[in-house]
């Protein structure tokens, strides 16, 4: 048996002499990880002997701050707590980024750093940096961890709020004395966090409550977010929608949380959402907010959001509720309970209730179906080159709602989010929040690894792509089968939309030249590559590298000044929304 | 507009931090703040006035709440509660004017800590307009020097508070055990 191996005999738990890297890898174990991200340093040396021998696995990355990343792509595609690593001082701080992505999208992230002895902390030590003051900010709670004694303790709290309540990061930075100290490991039994609590059930009266607003509505409107793929709550929401007999949204952080061909799906709201969608937000006189929170890119002006609307809101997160939008009727809980117990009691009420407004229900279901007659989402398709919504059908085509695609930020991201379909919760994953270019590539490499049988395809920008163009080499070590598609514009693309349509077409330092070879790039590495630029060849090449056993590398060369439709500009009220570009006017 | 915040905190490194850090990133200034161990030394009290728009006074609350470390966070701003403050001042006092000195300091319920040929040090406590006033009249008698302590809250209604027990972390573990058993 292995060092780290813990002896039960009979019920009684011998406790065994362990170096502090050894019971951090311990309870590592205990908490089902599997695999890390990371990158070895000075004061992470001790840990990275331990794991030397350890059956953790730990991916190399190529930077500290797509570990992050990484760790991210694991938990968004699993639902699993993420786990990145990294030294102290440079390390830490590139971490940063990965950190404030993953609290802005509550996602279940452990970030393990070293940090100097404690004899040198506070002296300036070399590679000494304040992580425990950075990350206050940008995690869920953070341990700087003084003694061996305490760290199995840390570890399993920081797992517990990591992945407990509104998921997040945890932070847990480890002095280099503390790894080598050595001290008798007892497994840890209970968590006992007095401060830390998790509202999960749901008020039983408020749940009624909102069943009977709900049988009262006559246009009403679900408005459903990350919240429902974090709780696990995709079976809940269906029958809900189906129950209520309700159009329903999913936001950017929600996709997949309803399957896109579910016959009441709508699309997605806000910003650069549909005509239906925000239509119907706009015009519905109650909206059922689950797992959301009224973020500026759905709400638009919020003043001016949904103003006929009652709202029943629904999060696990008290701090939620009323913090944009006020809520008629706020339910503080795990979205997945309180949907569970909601369809119970609207199933009893259902009898008396479902007919008293069924001729109103039938005339706003003629309303949406009209909104989304008027101005349908089509992808743009063109022959004489590519157009990037094009690019999305097909891929769409080729994932049928079930491969993961993980995005970039800019247009292509929107795009994808407009034109792919997800049929289950965990396939799209995109910075939402956040929106950190960089994240794409490393994302995808996380999935890849947690969903070894999964098809994963990576949409990037020209931009994204190449700030974290490192990561290939990752991607080609382990010969991840990751589809990199970049959409090509040769542009910071949303950059130059912004700029063409809010200030005066002046083009100022969004235009991306010397993109490499993208053949010879990803032979550099030892994979496939490939620049396309006419429309023809976009299936076939698609479906040549989704052929391929291993990582593939498609450059493509898409229209240069395609702009993202409908928009809602910055400050509008979303059904204000510019549908399309300005049209020629007739002589 | 000043609110006056009153937390229940665990006693651990980075708890002040955190909740500070939670005002200064909304940009708030933190007008008065007040920390000392309560009668469980695992736990310290602390009262915060705070300039906070009334509209957003809630959400700092609930953000309070949200934090590990905090057990409890409460808005005594409109709540029935006793508040106070104290300050230590010297002020010269020749001859001359002691006795009005002393006379005033009566008035304000001030006690003298430490007289000398040079003058008084004096402790009083009240609200803060009370002190305000006192100090004001001091002034008046020449130059002081004053350390104020901020704001003590307590609430005159009992608050019930609410912890969470502790979580068994038995399924994880068995689980893992399990695992650590066929391990070599
Ligand atoms: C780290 C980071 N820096 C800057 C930005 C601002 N930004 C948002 S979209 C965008 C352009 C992205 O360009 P590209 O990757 O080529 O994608 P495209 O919009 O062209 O599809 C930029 C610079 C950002 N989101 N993240
Ligand atoms: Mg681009």
């Amino acid at each position: 048996m292995s060092t780290s191996t813990v002896h039960r005999t009979s019920g009684v738990t011998e406790s065994k002499l362990m170096s502090g890297s050894q019971i951090l890898l311990e309870c590592l174990v205990r908490e089902n990880v599997d695999c890390i991200f990371g990158y070895p340093g000075g004061v992470t040396l001790p840990l990275y002997d331990a794991l030397y021998d350890h059956p953790i696995r730990h991916i190399l990355v190529r930077h500290e701050q797509n570990a992050a990343f990484a760790a991210e792509g694991y938990a968004r595609s699993t639902g699993r707590v993420g786990v990145c690593c990294a030294t102290s001082g440079p390390g830490a701080t590139n971490l940063v980024t990965g950190l404030v992505d993953s609290m802005m999208d509550s996602i279940p992230v452990v970030a393990i750093t070293g940090q100097v002895s404690t004899k040198l902390i506070g002296s300036d030590a070399f590679q000494e940096a304040d992580t425990f003051g950075i990350t206050r900010s940008c995690t869920k709670h953070n341990f700087l961890v003084k003694t061996i004694a305490e760290l199995p303790q840390v570890v399993h709290e920081a797992f517990y709020i990591a992945s407990s309540g509104r998921p997040g990061p945890v932070l847990v930075d480890i002095p280099k004395d503390v790894f080598q100290a050595q001290a008798h490991y007892t497994p840890v039994s209970s968590i006992h966090l007095p401060g830390y609590k998790v509202f999960t059930e749901g008020h039983t009266g408020q749940i009624r409550r909102a069943a009977q607003m709900i049988w009262e509505s006559r246009r009403p409107f679900v408005y459903a977010g990350g919240g429902i793929i974090a709780a696990d709550a995709s079976e809940e929401l269906r029958e809900f929608v189906e129950l209520v007999d309700a159009p329903a949204v999913t936001t950017l952080m929600g996709l997949g949380g309803l399957p896109a061909e579910h016959p009441n799906y709508i699309s997605m709201p806000g910003m650069h959402g549909s005509y239906a969608s925000n239509m119907g937000m706009s015009g519905a006189d109650l909206l059922i907010a689950l797992g959301v929170r009224f973020d500026d890119r759905v709400t638009g002006r919020l003043a001016a959001f949904a103003p006929h609307a009652k709202v029943i809101h629904v999060d696990i997160d008290p701090a939620e509720i009323g913090k944009n939008r006020v809520a008629d009727l706020p339910i503080v809980g795990d979205v997945k309970r309180v949907l569970d117990k909601l369809n119970k009691v609207l199933h009893e009420l259902a009898p008396q209730a479902r007919e008293q407004n069924a001729p109103a229900r039938a005339d706003w279901w003629r309303q949406i179906h009209d909104w989304k007659a008027e101005h349908p989402l089509l992808p743009e398709v063109s022959t004489s080159e590519i157009k990037p919504q094009h690019v999305m059908r097909e891929i769409d085509r080729l994932s049928g709602g079930r491969a993961i695609v993980t995005s970039d930020v800019g247009q292509h991201q929107m795009w994808a989010a407009q034109f792919i379909r997800f049929n289950s919760p965990r396939l799209w994953i995109n910075s939402g929040g956040l929106g950190a270019m960089g994240f794409g590539l490393p994302a995808a490499i996380g999935a890849q690894f947690a969903r070894p049988d999964k098809l994963v395809f990576s949409i990037v920008g020209d931009g994204g792509f190449q700030m974290s163009i490192p990561e290939l080499a990752t991607i080609a070590n382990h010969a991840l089968p990751i589809k990199i598609i970049v959409v090509n514009n040769g542009y910071l693309g949303m950059i130059r939309q912004w700029q063409e349509l809010f200030y005066n077409n002046r083009i100022s330092q969004a235009e991306l030249n010397s993109f490499p070879d993208a053949e010879k790039l990803a032979a550099a590495y030892g994979f496939k590559g490939r620049t396309i630029d006419g429309a023809h060849q976009l299936a076939p090449a698609l479906e040549e590298a989704v052929r391929e056993p291993g990582p593939y590398l498609l450059n493509v060369r898409v229209a240069r000044y395609e702009n993202v439709y409908p928009m809602v500009p910055a400050g509008g009220a979303i059904n204000e929304m510019v549908l399309g570009p300005p049209q020629p006017v007739e002589a | 507009m000043l609110q006056l915040i009153s937390l229940l905190v665990e006693n651990k490194p980075g708890a002040l931090m955190r909740i500070t850090g939670l005002l200064s990133a909304r940009g708030y200034n933190i007008e008065s703040l007040t920390v000392a161990r309560t009668l469980d030394p695992t736990l310290s009290r602390m009262t915060i006035v705070v300039d906070i728009e009334p509209q957003l006074r809630s959400q700092v609350i609930k953000q309070m709440n949200k934090l590990v470390n905090v057990l409890q966070a409460s808005d005594l701003t409109d709540s029935p509660a006793v508040k106070r403050e104290m300050a230590l001042l010297r002020v010269r006092a020749p001859l001359a004017s002691r006795t009005a000195i002393l006379k005033e300091a009566e008035i304000f319920g001030a006690r003298v800590v430490d007289s000398s040929t040079e003058g008084f040090a004096l402790e009083v406590t009240g609200d803060s307009e009370k002190l305000d006033e006192f100090l004001d009249v001091m002034r008046s008698y020449g130059e002081i020097e004053v350390t104020r302590s901020g704001a003590l809250a307590i609430s005159l209604e009992a608050k019930k508070l609410r912890l969470a027990p502790p979580v068994p972390r038995n399924a994880a573990v068995d689980e893992a055990d399990e695992k650590l058993e066929t391990r070599h």
